[in-house]
């Protein structure tokens, strides 16, 4: 059949993109969900906002304000990151991948539109969360074209660095319960990585701990792109480093890009009704 | 058509009924060290509503998950639709319809929402004689849910939720239907209602289905022909009439000899009787006669399968296949 390969391939792209704006939609219409997503930001926010009045010594910069962007990268890796992965694990629980199995291209139109979701909503939770603060905040940089260029590409790399690492995880939990511990595993990495504490203030083995994840690295992306350049003085080295942001997010990247297809094919290949019934066995039996 | 690549082999109506759809070989299934299907044979042919019965445990599941291939085989040779499930690509799974016992998949989904986006995924697949997807709302109309159309799938009840399931499984317009245990967890209503939406789907459109059931009378509402599942081997095969008329020219003679009792199935039982009474006369008492149905056999079947009394095969059913 001449063409059917690219129209089989536009057939998954498009029920894949048919399905991220569903579930988009799905999502960001309803107020208890983004109520769960947003609460930790915005409570980090409104915190920050009653304790962080002070100036940041010799700028007129409040702490504050120093602490959004932190509190923003953290939100992008609960957001996506944790978001793919709790996914994963729940649709799979429910039958969803199932059916996508059971479907010609359901697992490739699956992931696109999972991925795709996931990252609209953690942008949309960025935006949201960037609008008040600009208005309470002093000092964030949002009036420079440039700021905007930055936060873009400093998103978009810490998109490409958490979702296939979520995908990983999702792939390798089989229920939400032992996901619980990647979100401790998560809320240690954020105590650790200069969101709400500057990293420089810790000791050397955690700043070293610190700089091994993507959740400082993204703090730190962002703070360049919406922080005047002379709080850069406040960082590990004084410099914003912006090489080494784009080195160790690309690093996170290229392994989550190396081990998901992995992981997911295996997940993939588990999946069956057996396996679906057995798990909802497991569940009735727990809430029993 | 010349030149497309999906087409399925349903030149001839004539085929109907010739034409294998499933066709499996010595099918063998070993998890660890337990064999759950030690040598399977059956082949399904096109068009036919085929039950596979038995009880839980007897490899039911793991046999349609091989062919649906979402479970690779120990051994055996195994063709759906003419391939071997293990190696199936897009374009062959396209031309099967699964229909998956659901829980609470797609909760915040709206039905027509969800089957519109099913249906996206088989459009490349579509022939002349075959369109696919199907229409929705003319689908939505079949399984009885035009009324739910908008809404959201977590607010449906059981039954309804089980109309969906059956219409995602239908939404390619596939040639070979899979059920599994279908109706698991039904009140008897929801179980009735279930078999008239499949034979209306059944006697509709030229599809073949294979079905999973541990219930008798299921398969014999459903099916077209039955497989009786066994210690991992197909023990019968035929249409319910079939099986009922092989099972019930044997009677069970129950009987006591000086108090003893005494239980015998047999062809014959006038003549049986009339010996019986030569060689014992009056120290033969409680005297009963019985034909034993389908049912009586098939319950045998099961509970020596359970208590592992070999395959369990009781002699009237072996030698079905012919």
């Amino acid at each position: 059949m001449i063409g059917g390969a690219v129209g089989k391939g536009a057939v998954t792209l498009r029920a894949g993109l048919d399905r991220a704006w569903i579930e988009f939609r799905q999502t960001a219409t309803s107020v208890v969900e983004l109520v769960s997503w947003l609460w930790i930001p915005l409570a980090a926010l409104l915190i920050m906002y009653f304790v962080g009045d002070a100036p940041v010594p010799g700028t007129g910069v409040t702490l504050g304000a120093q602490a959004i962007p932190g509190i923003l990268g953290m939100n992008v890796v609960f957001t996506a990151l944790l978001g793919l992965a709790m996914a994963l694990t729940a649709d799979r629980e429910d039958g969803t991948l199932l059916r996508a199995k059971a479907t010609p291209h359901g697992m490739s139109a699956y992931l696109v539109g999972k991925v795709l979701s996931k990252a609209g909503m953690t942008v949309a939770t960025v935006v949201i969360l960037l609008i008040p603060t600009t208005f309470l905040f002093d000092g964030l940089q949002v009036d420079r074209v440039s700021s905007w260029v930055d936060l873009v590409l400093v998103l978009l790399l810490g998109l490409v660095a958490t979702l296939p690492i979520g995908a990983v995880l999702g792939s390798l939990f089989s229920n939400v319960q032992t996901l619980g511990f990647i979100t401790l595993f998560l809320m240690a990495l954020v105590a650790v990585s200069g969101v709400f504490y500057p990293i420089t203030a810790l000791p050397g083995w955690l700043q070293l701990v610190g700089q091994m994840f993507p959740v400082y690295w993204l703090g730190l992306g962002l703070r360049s792109a919406l922080l005047p350049d002379d709080l850069a003085l406040a960082e590990i080295g004084g410099t914003w480093r912006g090489w080494e942001v784009v080195g160790v997010l690309g690093l996170w990247a290229v392994v989550g890009f190396m081990l998901a297809p992995v992981v997911l094919r295996r997940m993939a290949r588990r999946e069956s009704g057996s396996a679906v019934a057995a798990r909802r066995e497991q569940l009735m039996q727990r809430a029993a | 058509m010349d030149g497309n690549d999906v087409p399925p082999p349903r030149a001839d109506p004539a085929d109907i009924g010739t034409a294998p759809i499933i066709e499996v070989h010595d099918l063998r299934m070993r998890y660890g060290t337990k064999d759950v299907l030690t040598g399977m044979h059956f082949t399904v042919r096109r068009g036919e509503v085929v039950a596979l019965l038995g009880p839980n445990g007897a490899g039911k599941s793991t046999t349609i998950e091989i062919l649906e291939g979402f479970r690779k085989r120990s051994a055996g040779r195994v063709e759906v639709l003419g391939v071997d499930p293990d190696h199936g690509d897009e374009a062959w799974r396209a031309r099967l319809g699964i229909v998956l016992q659901s829980w609470r998949d797609h909760g915040r989904w709206r039905v027509r929402q969800l089957l519109a986006h099913f249906g996206r995924y088989y459009r490349p697949y579509g022939t002349p004689d075959r369109p696919r997807p199907f229409d929705v709302d003319d689908l939505i109309a079949m399984v009885g849910l035009t009324e739910q159309g908008g809404s959201r799938i977590g607010a449906l009840s059981g039954g309804q939720r089980r109309r969906l399931d059956v219409a995602i499984g239908l939404v390619g317009r596939p040639d070979l239907l899979f059920l599994d245990e279908p109706t698991t967890g039904f009140d008897p209503e929801a179980r009735q209602d279930f078999h008239h939406v499949v034979q209306r789907l059944t006697a509709a459109d030229d599809m073949t289905v294979l079905l999973t059931t541990h219930d008798l009378h299921e398969a014999e509402k459903l099916a077209d022909r039955i497989l009786i599942l066994a210690g991992g081997v197909v023990v019968a095969d035929g249409s319910p009439a079939q099986l009922a008329t092989r099972v019930s020219s044997k009677a069970e003679v129950r009987y006591s000899i000086d108090g003893r009792p005494e239980v015998r199935s047999v062809d014959d039982a006038t003549a049986y009787v009339r010996e019986l009474f030569e060689r014992h006369g009056r120290a033969v008492g409680n005297l009963e006669i019985r034909r034993a149905n389908l049912e009586d056999v098939y319950l045998t079947m099961v509970r020596n399968a359970v208590t592992g009394q070999g395959t369990g095969v009781p002699r009237e059913l072996s030698g079905a296949k012919s």
